[in-house]
C-alpha cells in the first residue's frame, strides 16, 4: 500500500507515469458509398430495345391524334411537337388520292408529288403568314398542328373510298359531300383551337382564313376524287 | 426655352399648284424616300428637321420601314394590318367613290402584302374550283362523260393571276417613276402601294367567278361587265392624280393600258376556264363528240 501524500502533489500528476503501448490494434469498418453508375440510365435510351423506342413514339403520335379528334385547349400538341404524325397522314392521303399514270383518262387526278407538295408547301406558307402577322408560335410547332389536323380529312377520304365502292351516283355524292364538309370544318375548328392563344387578338380572322382555304382545297381534292374502274 | 420654341414652330405652307417645292402641306400625300424629303425640306429652309434623327424623319415623311430588307422584321412591317383594316380595304376597292383615292384613304402609307397575296390565292382556287364545277355541269347530261377533275387549271390560273398582280404594277411603277423625273407631280406612289391597289382590286372577281358556275352566257357577261366597271374605276380613280399633270396623250395611253389589261385578264380567265361550248378544246375532245352523237341518235 503506497503512502499517499496529500495536497502536496497536484492532481493527475501520476498520469504522466503511465506508459501507453504503441500497438493498440484499431479495428473497424470504413466503407465509402460509391456513386451509382446507373444515374445516366434515365436519359440515355441507347440501351433499350428497339420495340420500346418505336412504341414510345407511336404512343406519342397516337396521343396527339386523340387530342385532334377531341380538340380542347390543350398545349400537348404544342409542347412536344413532332412531325411523324403529319408525315404519316400526308403520305396516306397522297397515296389514296393519286391517279394512275398509265391510263389516259386518269390524267386529271393529282400525282403523289402534287398532293405532297400542296400539303407541305401550303403548311409552310400558312406558318410564314402566321409569323409575319405577329404570332408567337414557333415554325415547327405550327407545322405540327397543321399536319395533325389533317387527320379528320384523312378519315373522310377513307370513308369516301368505302362509299364509292357502293356506287358513284347522286346519293353517294351527297353522302360524300356531307362527310367532307363535316371533316373539313372539324379540321379548321381543331387547328383554330390549338393556334388560338398564340395570335394577336385583332388579327385572328386574318390568321384563320388561310387555314380555312388550305383545308377547303384539300377537302375539294377529296370530294372530287373519282375511282378508276 | 426660346430656342426650343423656335425649333418646335410649325410653319404653314400654301398648297399652290405651281409650287412643287412646297409639297408638305396636309392636303397632299407625298410618299417619298426619307432622303429626298429631307432635301426638299432643307431647300425650303426650315430648321425643324435639323435635329431629328432618322426614325423621326421617317415617321414624319410617312414611312415606317426602318429595318433593312434582308431581316424578318422588314417583312413583318408589310403585314402590319388588323382584320377590320383588311375588311375596309376590300370594301373600298369594290365601291369606287369619286372623291376618295384608294391609296390616300385606305392605305395611308401602310401598304400591306397580306391582301394582295391571299386575294390572289383565293382567286386562283376559286377559278379552279368553279371551272371544274361548271365543266361538270355542262357535261352532266351526257351519260358517257365521266367527270375527272382537272388540276392543270390550278397552275395555269396561278401563273396568270400572280404575274398580272406583280408584273403589271412593276411596269406601271417603273413608268410612273420615269415620268416623275421629267414632270414632278404632286403625287407619287411607291411600288408596294401600287401592288396593294392591284391586289385589292382583284377582290371583286371572286364573287364574279363563283357566279360563273351557272352556265348561262348572259349572266356571265353581265357579271364580267359589272366587275370590270367597279374595279376598273377604282384603279382609274387611284392613278388619275398621279398622271393628270402629264401630257394628255400619255395620260390617255396609261389609263387605257390599265383598263385594257384589266379587261384582258377577266376575259382571258373566262375563255380559258369556262367554256360553254360542247367541243371543249381540251383533252376530252373525243368523249363529248361521241356523247353528242349518241344523244342525237337517241
Amino acid at each position: 500500500m503506497a503512502e499517499v501524500e496529500e495536497s502536496s502533489k497536484p492532481l493527475f500528476a501520476g498520469l504522466s507515469d503511465i506508459s501507453i503501448s504503441e500497438d493498440i490494434p484499431v479495428e473497424g469498418d470504413i466503407s465509402v458509398p460509391v456513386g451509382s453508375q446507373s444515374a445516366d440510365n434515365d436519359f440515355s435510351t441507347l440501351d433499350e430495345p428497339v420495340k420500346d423506342t418505336i412504341l414510345r413514339d407511336l404512343k406519342a403520335v397516337g396521343q396527339k391524334f386523340v387530342h385532334v379528334m377531341y380538340p380542347k385547349k390543350s398545349s400537348a400538341l404544342l409542347r412536344d411537337w413532332d412531325l411523324w404524325g403529319p408525315l404519316l397522314l400526308c403520305v396516306t392521303l397522297a397515296l389514296m388520292l393519286q391517279g394512275g399514270s398509265v391510263d389516259s383518262e386518269e390524267d386529271g387526278r393529282p400525282q403523289f408529288a402534287e398532293v405532297f407538295v400542296i400539303i407541305w408547301f401550303g403548311s409552310v406558307i400558312i406558318t410564314l403568314n402566321t409569323k409575319l402577322l405577329g404570332g408567337t408560335i414557333s415554325f415547327f410547332q405550327s407545322l405540327c398542328v397543321l399536319g395533325y389536323c389533317i387527320l379528320p380529312l384523312t378519315v373522310a377520304m377513307i370513308v369516301c373510298r368505302i362509299v364509292l365502292v357502293g356506287g358513284s351516283g347522286l346519293v353517294s355524292f351527297v353522302v360524300r359531300l356531307i362527310v367532307v364538309t363535316a371533316s373539313f370544318s372539324w379540321s379548321t375548328f381543331a387547328s383554330t383551337a390549338f393556334l388560338a392563344d398564340s395570335q394577336p387578338p385583332n388579327r385572328k380572322a386574318l390568321v384563320v382564313y388561310p387555314v380555312f382555304l388550305f383545308y377547303f382545297v384539300i377537302g375539294w381534292m377529296i370530294l372530287t376524287f373519282s375511282p378508276s374502274h | 426655352m426660346a430656342n426650343t420654341d423656335f425649333h418646335l414652330q410649325f410653319q404653314e405652307f400654301e398648297d399652290e399648284q405651281g409650287f412643287t417645292e412646297n409639297n408638305q402641306g396636309a392636303t397632299t400625300v407625298t410618299i417619298d424616300d426619307p432622303i429626298k424629303s429631307r432635301k426638299q425640306r432643307k431647300a425650303t429652309g426650315t430648321a425643324f428637321e435639323e435635329e431629328d434623327d432618322d426614325d423621326k424623319t421617317e415617321l414624319l415623311s410617312g414611312q415606317r420601314k426602318s429595318a433593312p430588307f434582308w431581316t424578318f422584321e422588314y417583312y413583318q412591317t408589310l403585314f402590319d394590318v388588323d382584320s377590320h383594316q383588311v375588311k375596309n380595304r376590300i370594301v373600298g376597292s369594290i365601291l369606287p367613290w369619286p372623291g376618295k383615292n384608294f391609296i390616300e384613304v385606305y392605305l395611308r402609307s401602310n401598304p400591306d402584302l397580306y391582301g394582295p397575296f391571299w386575294i390572289c390565292a383565293t382567286l386562283v382556287f376559286a377559278i379552279a374550283v368553279s371551272g371544274n364545277i361548271s365543266s361538270f355541269l355542262v357535261h352532266q347530261g351526257q351519260p358517257k362523260f365521266r367527270y375527272v377533275p382537272d388540276f392543270s387549271k390550278v397552275t395555269m390560273a396561278a401563273t396568270a393571276i400572280y404575274s398580272y398582280a406583280w408584273l403589271v404594277p412593276l411596269a406601271l411603277w417603273g413608268f410612273l417613276t420615269w415620268r416623275n423625273r421629267k414632270i414632278t407631280s404632286l403625287v407619287s406612289y411607291s411600288f408596294l402601294q401600287i401592288v396593294c391597289v392591284y391586289g385589292y382590286s382583284l377582290s371583286i372577281y371572286i364573287p364574279a367567278v363563283i357566279l360563273w358556275i351557272i352556265p348561262n352566257e348572259g349572266l356571265r357577261w353581265c357579271s364580267i361587265v359589272v366587275a370590270l366597271c367597279l374595279s376598273g374605276s377604282v384603279l382609274v380613280l387611284t392613278f388619275w392624280p398621279a398622271i393628270r399633270d402629264d401630257k394628255p396623250r400619255i395620260t390617255t395611253a396609261i389609263i387605257s393600258t390599265i383598263v385594257i389589261l384589266h379587261v384582258l385578264l377577266a376575259v382571258g380567265c373566262k375563255a380559258c376556264f369556262f367554256s360553254t361550248y360542247e367541243m371543249d378544246p381540251s383533252k376530252y375532245h373525243n368523249e363529248p363528240s361521241t356523247a353528242t352523237s349518241t344523244s342525237s341518235t337517241n
